[in-house]
């Protein structure tokens, strides 16, 4: 007998005592609070920085000079871009370019000093930004390895306010990456330390009509 | 806390509860750092609770989710094992542990590699996986920081969620310092023991492993029987490096980890982090589903998925109508947090992997009451409750603390891998003296005797004028007659003036 055939006849023998059916209550809230799109937008950026990301606000226009602006602060000298992110948003003689290429190597990504994407979506209640790999954001990695990240949402058509508003925009059949502040850890005397392991510094910026 | 960890089989050779209890509240450093550790982390959660005003309603629909899914489990680990079958994984089934270890030493052998990066998992912790994986010539590498401080310090884990909990920051610069460089980068000189810079030797130190990995082990918190899509929630970041970009991703899951819906992650997602970290949310969710959409050379991540799935147990504890709320627990570690024993005695006292309430009632459903130190867990609590209180998918951790009581004092039907057996009543003396031993010390101390009404309370119901568990075959004994007209407060007292 094979263990799949083990495994599932004692589940079927465990449960020989008519446990009763359980239906599941769904009657916990989609959502905590009326919001505006202005007030959802601020509860994102608050929550964001409350996880210590640096949020900024722009418009349409004047965000390739914010991030220009943000790459130099870095002193970054080369920056990773998914194949979709809008030309416009990055002017030429700015920090190399690097492609997001399925043949680069970790330690190819590793020497790249900032990435720039969007996002999928956004939950402002939890100040969580969802990637999904869509072209503007490119492999799981390239948002992992370089020590800057700076991601760009929409608002405040990609905020949603909740996380169950926020599962049915999602395709789970895509590789999802929720992202809620910089890496971060307390595993020292719970003092809270950021970039262990992904990038030390998350910067949102929120594109909009401010 | 010296010598090799062995993993959960060794365990049972470990001291009784009291024996090992009393060893942990002698050492002082220890309880100062799990004092403040826990103490931080309950209140903070509450405030991260009490944000929501549905907590209650997330609580309750989080325990039916998990009751209806063990309900039908055959069913939805079918369903599972298809979802990741049509989007390019590979579903094993492992039975106990030593089976899963052989599977997972197979498939790293079938790469050709001699080393992996492991991003924490209690169930390869449970099973023993990295020895299994180092007597087969195969270097596991935890590369969660506090699992790094524990594997590089020879320790064991003591917490759920902070598994170096017991250990303080000049301690952890010494591990680093001398045993950094036998594991591959040595940490940086000099080095002092400021948390960010020994997170930095941490960054350093694992990242050359990060990159070169070829293979990587990870557990899951949850696994979507109708999607197939895999679930982990992590702080670092280690745990998206480990899913992602190694070739080959072998995920080792407990058959309890299985819900039915993608939706029902939104119940989760916002019970955990509130429950453990007390955030709204963690830093990083990672969720894939097989080898996802794009696969091959345009892929995102492994190029190879393995899912193993776990049982070493589970199916046993599924068979006890009361024991079996266990495997709703979603490790959280709340309960870890609020237990009045866990502080004082820490997580090494448990002698296995899941410590606190939760491995007090878990341990001996997966391992069976046969040791010592199994038979003792069910008497490593006060009854207080409190574990209950905050347990988000509602444990009631007491009540199957008393039918474990119950069943090591007085024996009766259980299942052990997957065959009814009756178990004989432990030696009544033994039983007797392991209640005792533990009561007396877990509640030399004022405020734990607030306790005594739960369990008073209880067993009351259970059995008039009688102790529940062990309790019972005491008072078989001796006439309590007093019981139910005094206080346990008063009782007790009164037995602790007896000599002992
Ligand atoms: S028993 Fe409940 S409180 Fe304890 S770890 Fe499990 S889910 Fe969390």
């Amino acid at each position: 007998m094979s263990s799949k055939d083990r495994i599932l006849g004692r589940i079927r023998r465990a449960l020989r005592d008519d446990a009763p059916e359980v239906a599941i209550p769904r009657d916990y809230l989609p959502v905590h609070g009326t919001r505006t799109p202005a007030e959802r937008v601020d509860l994102l950026a608050a929550h964001l920085t409350e996880y210590r990301a640096v949020v900024h606000r722009t418009d349409e226009e004047a965000l390739p000079a914010l991030l220009t602006r943000l790459l130099d602060a870095r002193g970054a000298q080369s920056v990773l871009v998914p194949p979709g992110l809008p030309p416009r948003w990055l002017p030429s003689g700015g920090p190399t370019r690097v492609p997001d290429r399925a043949a680069s190597t970790p330690y190819e990504l590793d020497r790249v000093d900032s990435v720039v994407t969007g996002c999928a979506l956004a939950v402002a209640e939890t100040g969580t930004i969802v990637l999904d790999g869509g072209p503007g954001q490119g492999r799981r990695r390239i948002t992992l390895i370089p020590d800057h990240h700076i991601c760009v949402i929409r608002v405040p058509d990609q905020v949603v306010d909740s996380v169950p508003q926020a599962l049915p925009l999602l395709d789970p059949a895509r590789p999802l990456t929720w992202i809620s502040g910089p890496s971060a850890t307390s595993d020292i005397e719970l003092d809270r330390v950021e970039g262990v392991h992904g990038p030390r510094t998350l910067e949102v910026v929120l594109v909009g009509t401010q | 806390m010296t010598g090799t960890y062995l993993g959960m089989p060794a365990f049972p050779d470990f001291p009784a509860f009291p024996a090992a209890a009393r060893e942990a509240v002698r050492d002082e450093v220890l309880r100062a750092n799990l004092r403040h550790a826990t103490h931080t982390i309950r209140d903070k959660r509450a405030g991260a609770v009490a944000e929501l005003a549905d907590w209650d309603r997330l609580r309750a629909a989080g325990k039916a989710v998990k009751d209806h899914t063990l309900r039908h489990l055959d069913r939805y680990l079918l369903q599972l094992e298809e979802a990741v079958t049509a989007a390019g994984g590979t579903v094993h089934w492992a039975a106990d542990a030593d089976e899963a270890n052989r599977i997972v030493t197979e498939l790293v052998r079938a790469t050709g590699e001699r080393e992996v990066v492991k991003v924490k998992s209690m169930a390869t912790q449970e099973i023993g996986l990295n020895e299994a994986l180092e007597a087969a010539g195969i270097a596991a590498y935890e590369t969660d920081l506090a699992e790094l401080i524990v594997q590089l310090g020879h320790d064991r884990p003591s917490h759920i969620l902070v598994p170096a909990i017991h250990r303080n920051r000049a301690e952890i610069r010494d591990v680093f310092r001398t045993e950094m460089a036998h594991w591959g980068r040595p940490a940086p000189e000099p080095l002092g023991d400021d948390p960010r810079e020994l997170a930095e030797a941490a960054r350093l130190h694992l990242r050359e492993k990060f990159l070169r990995a070829k293979v990587a082990v990870s557990g899951a918190n949850f696994m979507v029987a109708e999607t197939g899509t895999m679930v982990v929630l992590e702080s670092e970041g280690n745990g998206r490096m480990c899913l992602t970009l190694p070739e080959t991703l072998i995920s080792v899951v407990g058959i309890e980890k299985v819900v039915p819906t993608f939706r029902d992650l939104e119940i989760f997602l916002q019970t955990l982090p509130r429950s453990s970290t007390a955030e709204r949310m963690n830093p990083y969710t990672t969720m894939w589903t097989g080898l996802g959409p794009s696969r091959g050379a345009e892929g995102d991540g492994p190029t190879a998925f393995h899912l193993v799935l776990l049982d070493n147990g589970r199916t046993d504890t599924l068979a006890d109508e009361i024991g079996r709320q266990a495997l709703r627990c979603i490790r959280c570690s709340a309960c870890l947090n609020v237990c009045p024993v866990y502080e004082r005695a820490g997580g090494h006292a448990y002698g296995s992997v899941y410590p606190g309430p939760i491995g007090a009632i878990l341990s001996p459903q997966l391992r069976g009451t046969g040791s010592t130190i199994d038979a003792s867990l069910p008497y490593a609590s006060t009854l207080c409750g409190a574990c209950y209180e905050v347990c988000p998918v509602a444990i009631d951790i007491p009540e199957v603390l008393l039918h474990l009581r119950e069943r090591v004092a007085q024996g009766g039907p259980a299942t052990r891998s997957g065959v009814r057996v009756t178990l004989r009543p432990a030696d009544g003396h033994t039983a007797e003296r392991a209640a005792m031993r533990a009561a007396r010390l877990l509640l030399d101390r004022p405020g734990a005797l607030r306790a005594g009404e739960r369990l008073l309370a209880r067993a009351r119901r259970l059995a008039p004028r009688r102790l529940p568990g062990a309790g019972r075959a005491w008072t078989d004994s001796r006439e309590l007659p007093t019981v139910a007209a005094q206080s346990f407060r008063d009782w007790w007292d009164r037995e602790r003036s007896d000599p002992r």
